[in-house]
């Protein structure tokens, strides 16, 4: 059943990217174990308005673990003590009455801090430009029917499109590595037909674009894969690993 | 009258489509080079076009609120997207189609556009397929299909329960590759906040830079907004949290038409509201009702036992459940169409008859199916919905019945548009749910996919060109013309007036007020008297916004409170003129449910005579009263009854 528990929390503020940033503390009373992570985020913030202070600033947007948007290192936890779940659908019935809560944001040189607990991932969307796509135009395209697919290929290309691109993955890992985000796309795109024809391109682009932007090295301590709210397997890395090599051979 | 002529091409509704392209202009490769595009909203619509625009050869810019366009709202859609495919040999077919949705609209949208979207549907599967977009598959390796809401055939494709995020990921993907290619450059947390005229016609738009807060001013020969809607009027909706109306209100009060406002959504199956703290609301996919059964307890002496906790809803016998929508629709039964199955939950619950600790909730049972085709096959169709519900109550759907309630989904109002996506300000053009023009009084499941994908990828490609056509003498603006500065000019002004309230209230706390008078008063169901103190109360709200709100921090820089509280401005706004728009049309039709107005049975009671019109606004001035316009609405293919799902 629910109930209202009283937290202590520790939130790192930073006003922007050049200042230096501190934890700051603060205290939440009855929060109700049924409202969300982000909604004890909301009543702090009511909070510091009604105190004439700035409220911390965080992003989040579906609520509903879909949309990639929130982030939040929680407790040493990239999304926080639940598995399986983005910050949004993390629930307070996992914490306790009396419990000192640490939110930092995502820490990670691919990653610079915009403002308290919001990051910059503009990076992903510079590698999926790197040529996370088939190279097909509006229109001109075969019927949808045209090439099946097996179905095992295609649920397996589901499993890795469902990455959000949240970046929980690069958090997690202790060099920084983007490679299970790079990973998923080369490997849902290198399983589907439509995507095989680039697939070496494609792995060798993205990685490449990995790399320039600052992201580190893949050692397979399998941090991400455990991180992951999608549950994303670090299977898809081999898969990479392959296309990547392929690439390479045919240089 | 002269202002609202919607342009439909001559001839029968199937070849106006093709009559329009077989006479429309072109622009040639290199007058496309000359020629810029401002695309504001990177969702289906937005990325869709802008994507297509830039394949085409067209200057792009594309503009989004968010970190990255694959956040846009429509990741979140769930269940699938319509196309009148016929794969599945059910009968199925473009006219079929067609027919479904204007009947599932209640009548209430333009017949050629609606033909249209029919028409150009199977086309997006197709596209989507070239993309790699992973739809389910059968074990023979093609594309597999489910039903939806108000439909008799199977002809929604789905990608698990995340259809809408793979085929955002696809037009986003698309879109990367014309940024790298640069076609399109993209702009990620700036906001559109006001649009600029330059001789009556859209060229370009004033942004906002939400991490430094300065302003920008960007040319455009053309302007697209695709900008989502404004469901979140009502505070708490399944839309994301930053989902907003500001793009086509600023559209509005710069003359553009503001159609059909009061046809808002309201979605049958989200998790019910647990507390003051709430902060959205979560929908559970429509698809849900293809295996699960909607019921309530029978006797109302049980309904009040679970409420008490005293009973489980596994406690209720068989014969003492009532599975209202198959009493009482037995055609469509749980399949009936939204608005039909929320208002059907809502006569429950008012009865008495509602379960959860509020009694605001009914039962959405999957018991039967788990038996019938085993727990795997219910996992592997919507494993992702389960366990979102299990994280969100704590309850697992596997052993006990899910509880739902409806909740504000999706506006069908939106900027007046014409057959070619174009509002009455020449040169903005107006797409996806942000436009009004497709769905109607009420719209189908697994439609707003296929909407946004229409006219992203098939329609504006086609009529935006048409009209740049007239524009490749027209040289690139620089920005510094008066127009451009003088704009600018007031929406800073608009931002400090915010600013200096300087009063006691947080936006949210204001935002909330608001909701809580929508739904009361412009929610499921809606009267006269109620409306017209829903009006009263709305501007005292906004008189109570810009006297008493309060936004700290700085001006530089992020603020994301004044972000929030720009948008609430025009929110409230927007829910004065759904309120007006409401106590005009008195007639149920749809989502929109007029007490006064229904059969002896409950039903919807359109006044064909009175209301077969789009409802089309005028901005006045501030305080000002708006004028109505009446596009009248006349169906020639579809024949005009009274909806029946029984």
């Amino acid at each position: 059943m629910e109930k209202n528990i009283n937290i202590t929390l520790k939130v790192w503020r930073q006003k922007n990217a050049r200042e230096k940033g501190r934890f700051e503390t603060y205290q939440v009373k009855d929060v109700s174990t049924g409202s969300s992570f982000l909604e004890m985020m909301d009543i702090l913030n009511e909070q510091l308005i009604n105190e004439g202070n700035e409220p911390v600033a965080f992003d989040h947007d579906c609520r509903e673990g879909i949309c990639g948007m929130c982030s939040l290192y929680i407790n040493g936890r990239p999304h926080g003590p639940d598995d399986g779940v983005t910050t949004c659908q993390l629930h307070m019935r996992k914490f306790k009455d009396g419990d000192t809560i640490w939110i930092e944001p995502w820490r990670s040189a691919g990653f610079p801090v915009i403002k308290d607990l919001i990051v910059d991932r503009t990076a992903f969307d510079k590698i999926i430009a790197s040529g996370g796509y088939v190279s097909v135009n509006t229109g001109g395209v075969p019927d949808a029917n045209a090439i099946p697919i097996p179905k095992p290929d295609a649920d397996e290309a589901m499993d890795a499109a469902s990455c959000i691109g949240c970046g929980a993955c690069v958090a997690a890992c202790k060099n920084g590595s983007a490679m299970l985000f790079v990973s998923a796309k080369v490997s849902q795109l290198a399983l589907l037909p439509q995507g095989k024809v680039e697939a070496a391109r494609r792995a060798k682009n993205m990685v490449a674009k990995m790399d320039e932007l600052g992201f580190g090295n893949c050692t397979n301590t399998g941090a991400c894969e455990v991180e992951c709210p999608k549950g994303i397997s670090v299977a898809h890395i081999a898969r990479l690993n392959r296309e990547f090599l392929k690439a390479k051979v045919q240089d | 009258m002269a202002k609202i002529d919607a342009r439909i091409p001559e001839g029968p509704v199937a070849q106006k489509w093709t009559n329009y392209k077989k006479n429309q202009k072109l622009v040639n490769p290199a007058n496309k080079r000359k020629l810029d595009i401002i695309v504001v909203g990177t969702g289906l619509a937005g990325a869709a076009a802008a994507a297509s625009f830039g394949e085409m050869g067209f200057n792009v810019k594309i503009f989004t609120i968010q970190d990255s366009p694959r956040r846009a709202h429509s990741i979140a859609a769930q269940g699938g997207i319509n196309a009148a495919k016929n794969y599945p040999n059910d009968g199925d077919s473009v006219n079929r189609l067609f027919s479904d949705t204007v009947k599932g609209g209640d009548y209430r949208a333009r017949e050629a556009n609606v033909y249209r979207l029919a028409e150009v549907s199977t086309s997006i599967i197709d596209q989507c397929v070239a993309q790699g977009v992973p739809f389910a598959r059968e074990y023979g390796g093609l594309l597999d299909n489910r039903s939806f809401g108000g439909a008799q055939v199977s002809r929604t494709f789905y990608a698990r329960g995340q259809t809408g995020q793979q085929l955002l990921l696809g037009a986003y993907q698309a879109l990367m590759r014309q940024v790298n290619l640069k076609t399109v450059k993209l702009y990620t947390r700036n906001e559109l906040v006001d649009i600029v005229l330059v001789d009556g016609k859209a060229r370009g738009i004033i942004s906002r830079d939400l991490v430094t807060g300065e302003t920008q001013r960007h040319f455009g020969h053309a302007v697209v907004m695709a900008t989502g809607g404004y469901g979140n009027t009502f505070f708490l909706s399944t839309n994301a949290m930053g989902s907003n109306g500001s793009a086509a209100w600023q559209a509005y009060k710069k003359g553009a038409m503001f159609a059909n406002p009061c046809f808002a959504q309201i979605h049958p199956t989200c998790i019910p509201v647990h507390g003051e703290f709430q902060s959205k609301l979560t929908l559970m996919s429509e698809s849900l009702r293809n295996d699960g059964r909607i019921w309530v307890p029978a006797k109302k002496e049980d309904a009040e036992a679970i409420r008490a906790g005293k009973l489980k809803p596994t406690d209720i016998a068989e014969e003492n459940r009532d599975y209202f929508l198959e009493r009482r629709y037995p055609a469509f039964g749980n399949l009936v169409p939204r608005d039909v199955a929320s208002r059907a939950a809502k006569e429950r619950c008012d009865a008495g008859f509602g379960v959860g600790t509020t009694g605001l909730a009914v039962y959405l049972d999957f018991k039967e199916s788990i038996e019938r085709l085993g727990k795997d096959v219910i996992e592997a169709r919507y494993g992702n919905l389960f366990q979102m519900y299990e994280k969100i109550v704590d309850d697992n759907p596997y052993d006990t019945p899910m509880m739902i309630y409806p909740a504000i989904h999706y506006t069908m109002g939106g900027v007046w548009v014409d057959y070619e996506l174009q509002t009455t300000i020449p040169g903005l053009f107006c797409a996806g749910e942000a436009n009004f023009s497709d769905h109607g009084a009420n719209r189908l499941g697994a439609s707003a996919l296929m909407q946004g994908l229409a006219d992203g990828y098939f329609v504006l490609p086609y009529t935006v060109q048409n009209y740049l056509a007239d524009d490749i003498k027209t040289p690139r603006m620089t920005g510094d013309e008066k127009e451009f500065v003088e704009t600018e000019k007031a929406v800073k002004d608009r931002f400090e007036k915010i600013r200096n309230v300087n009063g006691n209230r947080s936006v949210d706390s204001i935002h909330k007020e608001l909701g809580l008078v929508m739904w009361d008063f412009v929610g499921m169901a809606r009267n006269k008297e109620g409306l017209q103190q829903a009006i009263e109360k709305i501007r005292a709200i906004k008189k109570e916004f810009w006297s008493n709100v309060r936004i700290p921090g700085d001006k530089e820089g992020m603020n994301i409170e004044l972000e929030k509280a720009n948008r609430l401005a025009d929110f409230i706004e927007i829910g004065e003129l759904m309120a007006i728009d409401a106590l005009n049309r008195e007639e149920s039709c749809g989502g929109h449910f007029r007490e006064e107005f229904q059969t002896e049975d409950g039903e919807a009671m359109r006044q064909d005579d009175k209301f077969a019109y789009v409802s089309c606004w005028e901005y006045k001035g501030d305080g000002q009263e708006p004028e109505l316009h009446k596009e009248e609405l006349k169906f020639e293919d579809v024949k005009l009854i009274q909806r029946n799902y029984k």
